[in-house]
């Protein structure tokens, strides 16, 4: 088999796959090969095009330009059904599966082998016995799947498209669910997919999974490819340089630190989510005056919860969160309180949480200062006074279009996170929270959001700034605290960090405990 | 009479009430369990009842009222499904105004054919009306006390849609966990991406199920008006199709629990009948509107979780969107 | 999908209803000609029934501010996101607080009787929305589901009370004894006739003053308080609304009273303004025309007065039609009632597309959303 491999042709190709969504050049003439019984990497930033791509070749999009060919005749892929019947199987970053049926039934639905279940279930079942042995891929057929572990149901996942028959599995972000530990069974069980024959294409951003398992990796920046390397002849420096481009790699000017006393202190701080499971654990750092602390850790290791619980926005399981004197669990529960204290927050997920689409820019600006005396007289809202102090945003935070009757969902993303920087920054928090500041924000706008944040730190403020841009923290962060699996692995001062030293915290590799 | 006469009738008025409401909510157990909101059975089941009644009128013929009642139903079904699957409505909107342009569609059209004030013409011929179907020496069984009399009113003396309706329980839970067809539909509701990533039109997946609501629903109505009844009066259903949602609700979405609550709901409806103004002992005479309002106010109890939880199909109400 | 874009706002406010309802008239006009009747001569009937008279105008006005208080009633909810369908059954409860208190306060004089009236049609109407919304609020349970079912208790409820309650004695139908006359609502007619205006008399009373009051105060509550935001957030964006510090379920609640508290104001028009007494099944559908009033009018108070004044027309001229046209009847109203609903609001995105590829202007694509 192995002798005639070079003659085989490519289990995948994409030849000039072109896509555009509306002003948005989303994939630009991208063109690579991935090799039958290989495991390819296809790596790039967020938002470089890559989901974009891979639901193309899934059927979810039509190209607007270029061919798919698999094994080396080209197909139409115009549907999910195409993929599958092309020998594509996918597994989604968020689970297509359905919580309530069985894994059986999940794997059997869609490939029911006749009008009647009763004889595919008890195929499916043999069938799946027989791929779990083979492949280490052990599930209990007759679980709910809601019940499983992620780790379990990804498994249900991955066998949906082996019992598919999927020669090629696309895998999108699939450790981004995972722990440490279950990512390297993870890899173990890839490894053994490549040797029984099947491809494995890797859709990932990060570095460390690229270089743990792939033959060879494809780089997207920007909607386009920028290389295409022998994994064993390449370096996650060099990646990371492709992947990024130099010219990304930003510096913000600052002044020196001068940090005053603590604004923001957290002990002891854990905090469940709704299913039960401890998303913190038992958290303690503390937020100085002139100073921008950063979190850096791969998303999911619960980040985002210790940024909602912070604000007001969840409920802390135990410990203590104070801010100047006063304690913010037993006192100010709420965001409203918290905002009345001088706690600001730019959330994660800005469309979502930060701002209502729907809304004008102008009603955007007082969300979550709605009862202030500004903005109000008697019992109705002060227009007047609201418009006026859109406008001053406006100029002073460069928004474009400067109209603040516009709404919302019609402005970029720049300018949207401007909106919300404007009006989290310019009320002068003692303490500001920020989660992803420049996510899905073009270059112009992350400098200016960059500058804004560094003047608050300068003006003496506290900041704590949640981020999965490595470049982001390494040119805000005075401090770096590294979290993986609810916990602080490890605390860098920012002379002392390094890209290098960061991946290690994050992947759960204890530092010297400084922490 | 002798209680356990009394008790038999009550039952066998029990089933006849049970009917309409159970094959009504059978019909919304299949869109619903698809992802769609059924407030439509109400219409679908007035509109069948209009058609049947007016065909059978003009025909003469039963089972002509009974295809047309169907086919009606169906159509309404599928344009509530343009609007909510093909356009992305809002499937309580265009359900209202389904059952609202049928609400007055039926004494429209009714006074334009017939010219009787709104209501189709009375059905006594022959063939006209699905009768009560005698089971052989069930007159003479009446004599002999218990089993004769059970022989005689429960099994014996209905009509052929309640028989019907029986069978289609079994049917309907055959359908839903034992074949492909069953499983993509409960899958759809739950999650439709995971049937649209399986390589499945969701789109084909609602439609069939509205179809199959429709002419549930069709069945429903003509029993209403030409079996349980001898023509079409305006609003006949009079909220018959909303009871069966809450009786689908108590049921939870299952067939055998919805023909459970479909009977309890029907009880309480014979019950309130016979109950009228007949006092009790200790509770004296209760007011047959409190037992009347007895199904809606479980229902209420269950949703909001005090009776049991009631969990809809998770992807219920949610038009499905391709675009990421 | 390749180019994303929106329709320009005068378009969607007031093209996106004009286009569904000239829809829904088509083909109401289709009808009219099956049932063998001149569509062109029915347009002229209901209209010249509607407005051609001042006995028309007045009645049309008179059903007008029943839906008004409706329909005020689900744009209200339905902007804190809430699909409140149960206002029949509010309308019918508010109604009987305005009766009881009309039924109480017999001697008292008008207008200290009138104030305790409104603030009870209110106030029973809000009461029998409350559950709904807290059930909604605080367990999760579908508030369509649950209004209606309150609408079918509250018809059992009434029916009750007015069976075997409020039942004037030594009568055979189900209706109280009539309000003191002292305490109707002054008629239309007398009030213009104390400035000297001769009009015909009709039911229009000063309910109808009362429902544009209720207008304005919605449209001032939405668009120009803290609460009226709040409300907003909530029904535009639950997260970004528990993000500002507000209280989803609390403002759902409060939603639901307030809509609960608009439809009661039914009973003011229908029981204290006309019938003056209370009645079996007296909102009579008003309720469910709310539906289609908010929708034609796009929830906006000035938008639900114009949708109102429409509906309110169409129901006068359509009893119009029933004399004139005997192969029609009033039913043929509830009809195009129906498809305006059908088409302004279920099937709103089948006019929405085409209009948009006609007129929309591009919008920039959000980069995140790849």
């Amino acid at each position: 088999m192995t002798a005639d491999a070079p003659l085989k042709p490519p289990a995948l190709e994409l030849r000039g796959i072109d896509k555009r969504f509306g002003s948005v050049h989303a994939n630009r003439a991208i063109s690579f090969a991935v090799a039958a019984g290989s495991v390819h990497g296809l790596i790039g930033e967020n938002g470089a095009g890559k989901s974009t791509l891979m639901n193309i070749v899934y059927g979810f999009h039509r190209p607007d330009a270029g061919v798919i060919l698999v094994n080396g005749r080209e197909v139409e892929i115009h549907s999910p059904q195409d993929a599958i019947s092309a020998g594509i199987g996918m597994v989604h970053q968020h689970f297509m599966l359905v919580e309530n049926f069985t894994v059986l039934e999940n794997v059997l639905l869609g490939v029911e082998g006749g009008p009647l279940l009763a004889r595919g279930l008890a195929r499916a079942r043999m069938e799946l016995q027989k791929i779990g042995r083979d492949y280490g891929l052990e599930v209990p057929l007759d679980a709910l799947v809601g019940t499983l572990p992620v780790g379990l149901q990804q498994r249900v996942e991955i066998l949906k498209a082996l019992h598919r028959g999927a020669g090629i599995l696309i895998l999108d972000e699939p450790t981004a669910v995972l722990t440490p530990q279950e990512t390297d069974q993870f890899f173990r069980m890839l490894g053994r997919l490549r040797d029984q024959g099947r491809t494995v294409l890797l859709v990932t951003h990060k570095l460390r999974e690229i270089m743990a398992i792939t033959d060879r990796v494809t780089v997207m920046r920007q909607g386009a490819v920028v290389a295409e390397v022998v994994t064993a002849s390449t370096s996650p420096r060099e990646l990371a340089e492709k992947m990024v481009g130099r010219a990304v790699l930003l510096q913000v000017k600052k002044g020196e630190l001068r940090a005053g006393p603590a604004l923001l202190s957290v002990r002891n701080l854990s905090v469940r989510d709704s299913a039960g499971a401890l998303r913190v654990k038992h958290m303690s750092f503390e937020v100085r005056a002139g100073e921008i602390v950063a979190i850096a850790g791969v998303a999911g290791n619960g980040q985002s919860e210790l940024l909602e619980v912070l604000a007001g926005m969840g409920v802390s399981t135990s410990g203590e969160i104070f801010m100047g004197g006063f304690d913010l669990v037993a006192t100010a529960a709420d965001p409203r309180r918290r905002r009345e204290l001088g706690l600001a927050h730019v959330p994660e997920d800005r469309l979502r949480v930060g701002v209502v689409p729907g809304f004008s820019a102008q009603a955007n600006l007082i969300l979550g200062y709605q009862d202030r005396a500004a903005f109000n007289r008697g019992g109705l809202m002060n227009d007047g006074a609201i418009l006026a102090d859109c406008e001053r945003k406006m100029a002073a935070y460069d928004v474009r279009p400067p109209l603040p009757g516009l709404r919302l969902s019609a402005f970029s993303g720049g300018n949207q996170q401007k909106l919300v920087i404007a009006r989290e920054v310019d009320c002068e928090p003692q303490v500001l929270l920020v989660g992803q500041p420049t996510r899905g924000v073009d270059i112009g706008a992350i400098e200016f959001i960059h500058h804004r944040l560094v003047a608050l730190r300068d003006a003496g403020k506290a900041i704590l700034l949640i981020s999965v841009e490595l470049d982001e923290i390494l040119g805000l962060a005075d401090r770096i605290l590294v979290m993986a699996g609810g916990e602080i692995t490890g605390e860098l001062s920012r002379a002392e960090a390094t890209e290098e030293k960061i991946g290690l915290l994050m992947a759960g590799v204890r530092g010297e405990g400084r922490a | 009479m002798e209680t356990y006469t009394v008790i038999v009738l009550l039952l066998a008025a029990t089933i006849r009430v049970a009917t309409p409401l159970l094959l009504a909510a059978l019909a919304g157990m299949f869109s619903e369990r698809a992802g769609i909101i059924d407030l439509g059975l109400e219409g679908k089941m007035l509109g069948a009842a209009f058609a049947a009644a007016s065909v059978s009128a003009v025909s003469g013929s039963a089972w002509l009222g009974l295809g047309v009642g169907v086919l009606t139903a169906i159509a309404l079904s599928l344009l509530l499904g343009f609007a909510c699957v093909t356009h992305r409505g809002n499937q309580v909107v265009a359900a209202v105004a389904v059952n609202i342009v049928v609400g007055g569609l039926g004494p429209t059209l009714a006074l334009a054919w017939f010219s009787l004030g709104g209501q189709t013409p009375q059905l006594d011929a022959a063939g006209q009306r699905f009768t009560a179907l005698i089971w052989p020496w069930a007159l003479s069984a009446r004599e002999v006390p218990l089993p004769g009399l059970l022989y005689a009113e429960l099994l014996s003396g209905h009509n052929l849609v309640v028989y019907l309706a029986a069978v289609l329980v079994p049917a309907a839970a055959w359908v839903l966990y034992r074949t492909r067809f069953g499983l993509r539909l409960r899958a759809v509701g739950e999650n439709p991406q995971a049937v649209d990533t399986a390589g499945i039109s969701v789109t084909a997946l609602r439609y069939q199920a509205m179809i199959i609501s429709g002419g549930l629903c069709g069945v429903a109505g003509t029993y209403l008006s030409i079996a349980a009844s001898s023509g079409f009066v305006r609003d006949m259903t009079a909220g018959k199709g909303y009871l069966a949602l809450a009786a689908l609700i108590f049921g939870k979405w299952r067939p055998y629990p919805t023909l459970g609550a479909c009977l309890l709901f029907a009880f309480t409806d014979a019950l309130a009948v016979r109950l009228q103004g007949v006092p009790l002992p200790i509770v004296g005479v209760i007011p047959v509107q409190f037992i009347l309002a007895l199904p809606y106010v479980l229902t209420v109890l269950l949703l909001a979780g005090f009776v049991g939880r009631a969990i809809a199909p998770r992807a219920i109400g949610v038009p499905y969107t391709k675009e990421r | 999908m390749s180019a994303i874009k929106q329709l320009p706002r005068w378009a969607d406010i007031f093209l996106l209803p004009l286009v569904g309802l000239a829809a829904a008239l088509l083909l109401s006009a289709g009808i009219i000609a099956l049932l063998g009747e001149s569509p062109w001569q029915a347009v002229k009937l209901m209209i010249d029934g509607a407005l051609g008279s001042q006995e028309g105008i007045g009645y049309s006005l008179f059903y007008a501010t029943n839906f008004i208080f409706t329909g005020l009633a689900v744009a209200v909810a339905f902007h804190a996101g809430l699909f409140n369908i149960g206002g029949e059954g509010q309308a019918y409860i508010g109604g009987l607080g305005t009766g009881l208190v009309c039924l109480w306060f017999s001697h008292w004089p008008f207008w200290v009787v009138l104030p305790l009236a409104v603030l009870a049609s209110a106030g029973f109407g809000a009461a029998w929305a409350f559950l709904p919304g807290l059930l909604q609020a605080k367990r999760g349970s579908h508030i369509v589901i649950t209004t209606i079912m309150f609408n079918f208790i509250a018809s059992a409820l009434m029916t009750y009370l007015l069976v075997n309650v409020l039942v004037k004695p030594g009568q055979q139908s189900p209706e109280t004894r009539e309000f003191a006359q002292g305490l109707w609502m002054p008629f239309a007619h007398e009030m213009l006739g104390r400035f000297g205006i001769n009009f015909t008399a009709t039911p229009l009373n000063l309910a109808f003053v009362l429902a544009l009051g209720a207008a304005i105060f919605v449209w001032i509550f939405i668009w120009h308080t803290r609460w009226g935001y709040a409300l907003r957030v909530v029904g535009q964006s639950p997260a970004a609304a528990v993000y500002a510090g507000m209280s989803p379920s609390r403002i759902t609640v409060m939603a639901m009273l307030l809509s609960g508290a608009l439809a009661g104001g039914l009973g003011l028009n229908e029981l204290m303004g006309s019938q003056h007494r209370i009645l079996i099944d007296f909102p009579g559908g008003a309720g469910f025309v709310g539906i289609a009033v908010a929708l034609m009018g796009r929830n906006h108070p000035f938008g639900i007065l114009l949708a109102a004044g429409l509906f309110g027309a169409l129901y006068q001229g359509g009893s119009q039609l029933t004399f004139d046209m005997p192969r029609i009847n009033r039913d043929m109203v509830v009809v195009i009632q129906g498809l305006v609903i059908l088409s302004c609001g279920a099937l709103e995105n089948m006019f929405r597309v085409p209009l948009t590829a006609l007129l929309g202007r591009p919008v920039r694509a959000e980069k995140e959303k790849l």
